[in-house]
């Protein structure tokens, strides 16, 4: 199957720097200090944020005087892909994308104000349709600020990958992955423009490596707007009773 | 606009999957309309004619064709024809014939892409007014019926131009007519226009419905997809490909997993045609038998062969019938046309060129016509109760017998790309006037200063290689070869890059040569030509007097020929005692490591393998052939041949060392042993034993086999030899094991092709590797993708097989139009000993043809009797073995001019009431008795 037909529309119907459908929602949870859910398409994802807090029994040896400790948990509900798989917390694909979660929000996140403390950052992907880090990044980012952490700004990511004739493509789906080649996963702080996570599926070819960066980055520009305005209404809605905002 | 599509799949474990998509609908697609008011079109987007004009009787007013999937998959030969235009193509239907049909999508695509033709792809399943769901009970096939109504409703609507749906099917056409669509089926519309062509190229499937006089075999009936599917699911049955024999056409063998099974009989064959993917169900083991070993070349002939059977135990092979056709691999065909005995009818059986297809009704009103020309040919079916396939007409090449017609069904039969360059494959080129710069100069080593010099076949314009040799102070020598630097002018991913990759290599006829690139290049710019600066790409040795490499270094650099000389001349030039000049030395220093390099060779085994090789000797103007000269072989020859073999070495190994994986490398699969049978048991005939446990015990042992007083004997068994090996084959390293790396026939454990960059694409890759290895050039990303490079070895493989094959075609067709002029007695030699004929090869043609020893005239019996223990033919005093001397009679027989024939008849041994006699009158005459025919493969 070919990514792009000769009339330039993506097998699903979309050309190919448009996003899939986006959907975000904050404070899904009240019981907890932060919460957010996050809909690319098909692939759904919920973020939970605990803290900050004392650091707790097994992680005490990573209390710190420079700052807070980030706890990153990432896993896949069984029920995430078409085919039900009991899922081991610790798979490596799992392990793999707690460590670039841990690595993503270390980069906006100021530990340095909250030492001695811990942030708990919780990930559940619903269902797996392609982007799932990607969505996950965007998912933890407004939990963060649901929870009222301190960031040095937004940390968005999307992915890119190349399409029939080399053209980049943006926000893969599931299935584009299957067929394609190599998927790129960018993760970015949009108003610094400074880039937090690059990550490949395969190798890329160094040609190739520069629009698709680009076009990822794009995504992250999108994705940013549309979490942004969702922040502001959430804050503008859970403001009212207080007249928050009014001048 | 979103919308989900949710449906279920069965995955490889077997558990139902539930599979959920999205699918986006849009606005913004557009009608392709020129001058749409509505629709925000750019000017290339303008496909289609703001008013179409009616080329139909059907419906005056203007209008554009609508096409069901299933006109697009069954008509695609009529889509071809340039008569119609304005056409709308729904995605609808472009997803389904993609889905059922490559071949039928791959040729709708080059249809689309034609802007001449107007033809528009629209894509409806997006756009959010044309998109409809599926209707709960409604199949799929309803749906995108539907679908495909409903796009047409909205071009009407859309335009105010009408839609006319062109569709076989009834109900589809009534439902349209409904929604207020003109609906007509594709024969109609066709016949209702002025266009001779259009309707013979619709597929006769209307035929289905009809039977005809020639319904006198009734096939059995095939299974039904499902039946197929348990049958193979169980084990009942086998899937395999269908090879139709070439010397039998009631014999064919399916190469499945597990067997190669014989199918033998019109009712087991059951309507497979060649290539086809086909279920076998194996015979019981009591019905098993052995390969007939009779040469059938005619269907008709075919009822007297049932006769004898009785088999031998070993020889019977697992038998089968065929059950059911899986996937058809129709192509279409060259013949020409057997016209019917009844005068005015409309239906004509065509016969293809190629031997193992059976023959083709057509109908076609231009019979007369078209009896005298070669045609092209479709099949589109063969219904149970006809004998033959049924087909159509698809496009006439030109005169029978005409050299031009002859070599372009030769080029369609052997799948050779031979149209122009196109615009952008030329745009590619450099300039008329390029020279080398002074920049290019100070990339490269400059190497103008050394007597390079190169040696090929009189006439060679294409020259890629050249050498040089000089002795170094320390008593070694400095050895090197300078291949074209094709791969600077041809980069990747451009137009003339395709093209090449295409094309693969460079196709050598008798009288003429399809460039892989351009003239410009091949001819001028890449060839070395004596005395001009030249880019190349060099691999230099260190060799020892003894032939050990020291050293071996590759680089780009800029040579200026001294001499582009023929074989003969360097040869001349190197026996020439007198001559001390520094060209004569480096000649001498190439020859004598050469001849240390092939005994080492030799020692490791390498084959020394024959083929008959000649060449024609052609009329410069009337591109005749007028004498016929084998190749001579001399040192020089073998001196090139042997430098090349090296770098090819060398360069084999620099690359796979650099790129493990996407090393482009060419192996020679050692035969399986079963492929020697032949030459085994011929040589055992004669005496000789041949031991083939491996290429050096072969080669030691073919050594041996000689007999003092027949010095053709030994050429004869290399001949046989050579036709027990497979083909070598380019592939990608990172794809095959490497423990298959090895060239049987060179005895090497790794080979490529770096020295013959103009006329094939394979070392034009080989040196982009090389290139990227010492960093003369950047790698790009489809080099470094082993699939990448594995689909590309496979079109290579592909390519260089037929264009052997188109080559000795041509060799072929020469042969024939030389003979025509004269009729002559040569010597020949019996290659094998058939049942009911001897296959005879004359050396001085290189041809080989089919000596039939049956006859046909029941009250004149064949005076022959074969004797299948020691595969001889006896005739009264005379037996014939293999390796046996003749001398037969070659001519032309003209007397049918569609159906030119060469024949071959004994002359010696001369045998009465069968040989031809020796002497004088060669011409036949109407009263001699001349005995049936025999054609020459
Ligand atoms: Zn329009
Ligand atoms: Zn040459």
């Amino acid at each position: 199957m070919e990514l792009l037909n000769d009339q330039g529309l993506r097998l699903d119907g979309r050309k190919p720097d448009e996003l899939r459908l986006i959907k975000c929602k904050l404070g899904i949870f009240t019981h907890t200090d932060g919460s957010a859910f996050v809909e690319q398409g098909n692939t759904k994802v919920i973020a939970v944020v605990y803290g900050p807090h004392e650091v707790r029994n097994v992680h005490r040896a990573k209390t710190s005087a420079d700052g807070a400790f980030v706890n990153c948990q990432y896993s896949m509900a069984a029920f995430s892909m078409s085919e039900r798989k009991k899922r081991n917390r610790g798979d490596r694909k799992s392990t793999e994308a707690t460590i670039h979660l841990h690595q993503t929000l270390a980069a906006v996140i100021r530990t340095e104000l909250m030492p001695k403390s811990q942030i708990d950052v919780f990930i559940e992907v619903l269902q797996s349709d392609g982007g799932n880090f990607a969505a996950s990044v965007n998912a933890a980012t407004l939990a963060l600020i649901d929870a009222g952490i301190p960031l040095r700004e937004y940390v968005i990511a999307c992915t890119a990958s190349l399409g029939t004739g080399n053209v980049p493509m943006v926000d893969i789906s599931n299935l584009e992955e299957s067929l394609g080649g190599p998927t790129l996963t960018v993760a970015v702080l949009p108003r610094s423009s400074q880039i937090a996570l690059v990550e490949m599926s395969q190798r890329f070819h160094l040609d190739f490596l520069e629009p698709v960066l680009k076009m990822a980055m794009k995504g992250c520009d999108y994705t940013f707007k549309v979490l942004d305005m969702a922040v502001e209404s959430y804050l503008s809605e859970i403001g009212k009773p207080n007249n928050w905002g009014q001048a | 606009m979103l919308t989900k599509k949710v449906f279920y799949k069965q995955s490889k474990k077997g558990t139902i999957l539930k599979i959920v998509r999205e699918h986006y609908l849009r606005k913004d697609i557009w009608c392709g309309c020129k001058g749409c008011v509505k629709c925000a079109l750019e000017e290339k987007d303008m496909i289609l004619d703001a008013c179409p004009v009616s080329k139909c009787s059907l419906l005056s007013d203007p209008h554009y064709i609508f096409l069901d999937t299933n006109a697009v998959l069954d008509q695609i030969d009529a889509i071809e024809d340039p008569y119609l235009e304005n056409i709308i193509i729904p995605q609808t239907v472009l997803d389904e014939v993609k889905h059922r049909s490559s071949s039928v999508f791959k040729r709708l695509k080059e249809v689309i892409f034609d802007k001449k033709r107007k033809i528009y792809v629209f894509v409806n399943e997006h756009l959010k007014a044309t998109y409809i769901e599926r209707r709960v009970g409604e199949t799929v096939n309803d749906r995108n019926d539907r679908a495909i109504r409903k796009a047409a409703t909205w071009y009407q609507e859309h335009t105010g131009v009408k839609s006319v749906l062109l569709s076989d099917d009834i109900a589809n056409r009534e439902k349209a007519v409904e929604k207020g669509i003109f609906a007509f089926s594709l024969s109609d519309y066709a016949e209702a226009t002025d266009s001779a062509t259009l309707s013979e190229r619709l597929c006769a499937k209307r035929w289905s419905e009809r039977r005809g006089e020639d319904s006198t075999d009734v096939f059995p009936a095939h299974l039904p997809p499902a039946a197929v599917h348990h049958g193979l699911k169980a084990g009942l049955l086998l899937q395999g490909v269908f090879y139709a024999s070439k010397e039998n056409c009631l014999e064919a063998t399916v190469i499945t997993d597990k067997h190669n099974v014989l199918i033998q009989g019109r009712a087991s064959l059951n309507r497979a045609i060649d290539g086809d993917t086909v279920a076998v169900e194996l015979l019981p083991k009591e019905e098993w038998v052995a390969p007939s070993n009779l040469v059938i070349e005619s269907e008709e002939a075919e009822d007297e062969v049932k006769v004898e059977r009785e088999i031998n135990e070993e020889e019977r092979q697992v038998t089968g019938k065929i059950v059911a056709i899986i996937h058809r691999k129709w192509q279409q065909y060259c013949g020409i046309l057997q016209l019917s005995p009844i005068k005015g009818h409309t239906y004509h059986l065509f016969v293809p060129a190629k031997r193992h297809i059976p023959k083709v009704r057509i109908e076609t009103r231009q019979g007369e016509k078209l009896a005298s020309q070669r045609l092209v040919v479709a099949i589109d079916g063969w219904p149970r109760h006809s004998r033959h396939p049924q087909g159509h007409f698809v496009r006439a090449l030109g005169k029978i017998g005409d050299k031009e017609t002859e070599n372009e069904v030769l080029l369609l039969e052997h799948d050779i790309p031979c149209s122009k360059f196109s615009d952008a494959v030329l745009a590619d080129l450099p300039s008329n006037d390029w020279t080398i710069t002074p920049e290019e100069l100070a990339k490269r080593v400059d190497l103008r200063n050394i007597i390079v010099c190169s040696v090929d076949p009189p006439g060679c314009t294409d020259i890629d290689d050249a050498l040089h040799c000089f002795k170094l102070p320390n008593g070694n020598y400095e050895a090197g070869v300078h291949i074209a630097d094709v791969s600077h002018f041809i980069r990747p991913g451009t137009a003339l890059d395709k093209e090449a990759a295409l094309r693969a290599t460079t196709v050598y006829l008798v009288d003429k040569r399809i460039d892989m690139v351009p003239d410009l290049l091949s001819s001028n710019l890449c060839s070395l030509r004596g005395g001009e600066e030249r880019l190349s790409f060099s691999c230099i040795w260190e060799l020892t007097p003894n032939a050990e490499i020291i050293s071996t270094r590759f680089h780009k650099s800029v040579i200026k020929s001294k001499a582009a000389m023929t074989y003969e001349a360097a040869q001349a030039i190197i026996d020439d005692v007198s001559d001390e000049s520094e060209l004569a030395q480096s000649l001498r220093g190439l020859n004598t490591l050469a001849k240390v390099l092939k005994k080492r060779r030799m020692e490791n085994g390498a084959l020394s393998l024959a083929s008959p090789e000649i060449r024609f000797r052609v009329d410069s103007e009337t591109h005749e052939p007028l004498e016929v000269v084998s190749k001579k072989m001399r040192e020089t020859n073998s001196m090139v041949e042997e430098f090349m073999l090296l770098a090819n070495v060398s360069t084999a190994e620099k690359i796979l060392e650099e790129f493990p994986e996407v090393a482009l490398l060419r192996r020679h699969p050692e035969p399986p042993p079963a492929n020697f049978d032949p030459l085994i048991k011929a040589a055992h005939h004669q005496g000789f034993e041949i031991d083939i446990s491996n290429s050096k015990k072969l080669s030691e042992s073919l050594d041996k086999a000689i007999k003092p007083n027949d010095s053709y004997f030994n050429v004869m068994l290399r001949i046989l030899a050579t036709r027990c090996m497979l083909q070598a084959v380019y592939f990608a390293s990172g794809v095959t094991q490497r423990s298959e790396f090895f060239h049987y026939g060179l005895a090497a454990p790794l080979y490529t092709h770096f020295t013959s960059p103009i006329r094939r694409y394979s070392d034009v890759i080989v040196h982009r590797l090389l290139a990227a290895c010492i960093g003369a050039d950047a790698t790009y990303p489809d080099l470094m993708d082993k699939r990448k490079t594995d689909k590309l070895c496979q079109n290579l493989n592909y390519r260089k097989r037929m264009a052997q094959y188109a080559g000795r075609a041509s060799v072929a067709l020469h042969t024939h139009l030389f003979f025509r002029e004269r009729i002559e007695n040569e010597e020949g030699y019996i290659l094998f000993v058939r049942k009911n004929a001897l296959q005879v090869l004359i050396p001085k043609y290189g041809l080989e043809g089919t000596l039939l020893l049956s006859s046909k005239d029941k009250k004149n019996p064949s005076p022959f009797v074969f004797n299948n223990d020691d595969h001889t033919q006896r005739a009264g005093d005379i037996v014939f073995h293999a390796f046996d001397r003749l001398v037969v009679r070659l001519y032309v027989d003209r007397s049918n001019v569609q159906h030119e024939r060469l024949i071959m008849n004994l002359v010696e041994p001369s045998i009465p009431g069968f040989s031809v006699c020796s002497l004088g009158d060669l011409v036949p005459t109407e009263e001699e008795q001349v005995p049936p025919p025999q054609v020459i493969s």
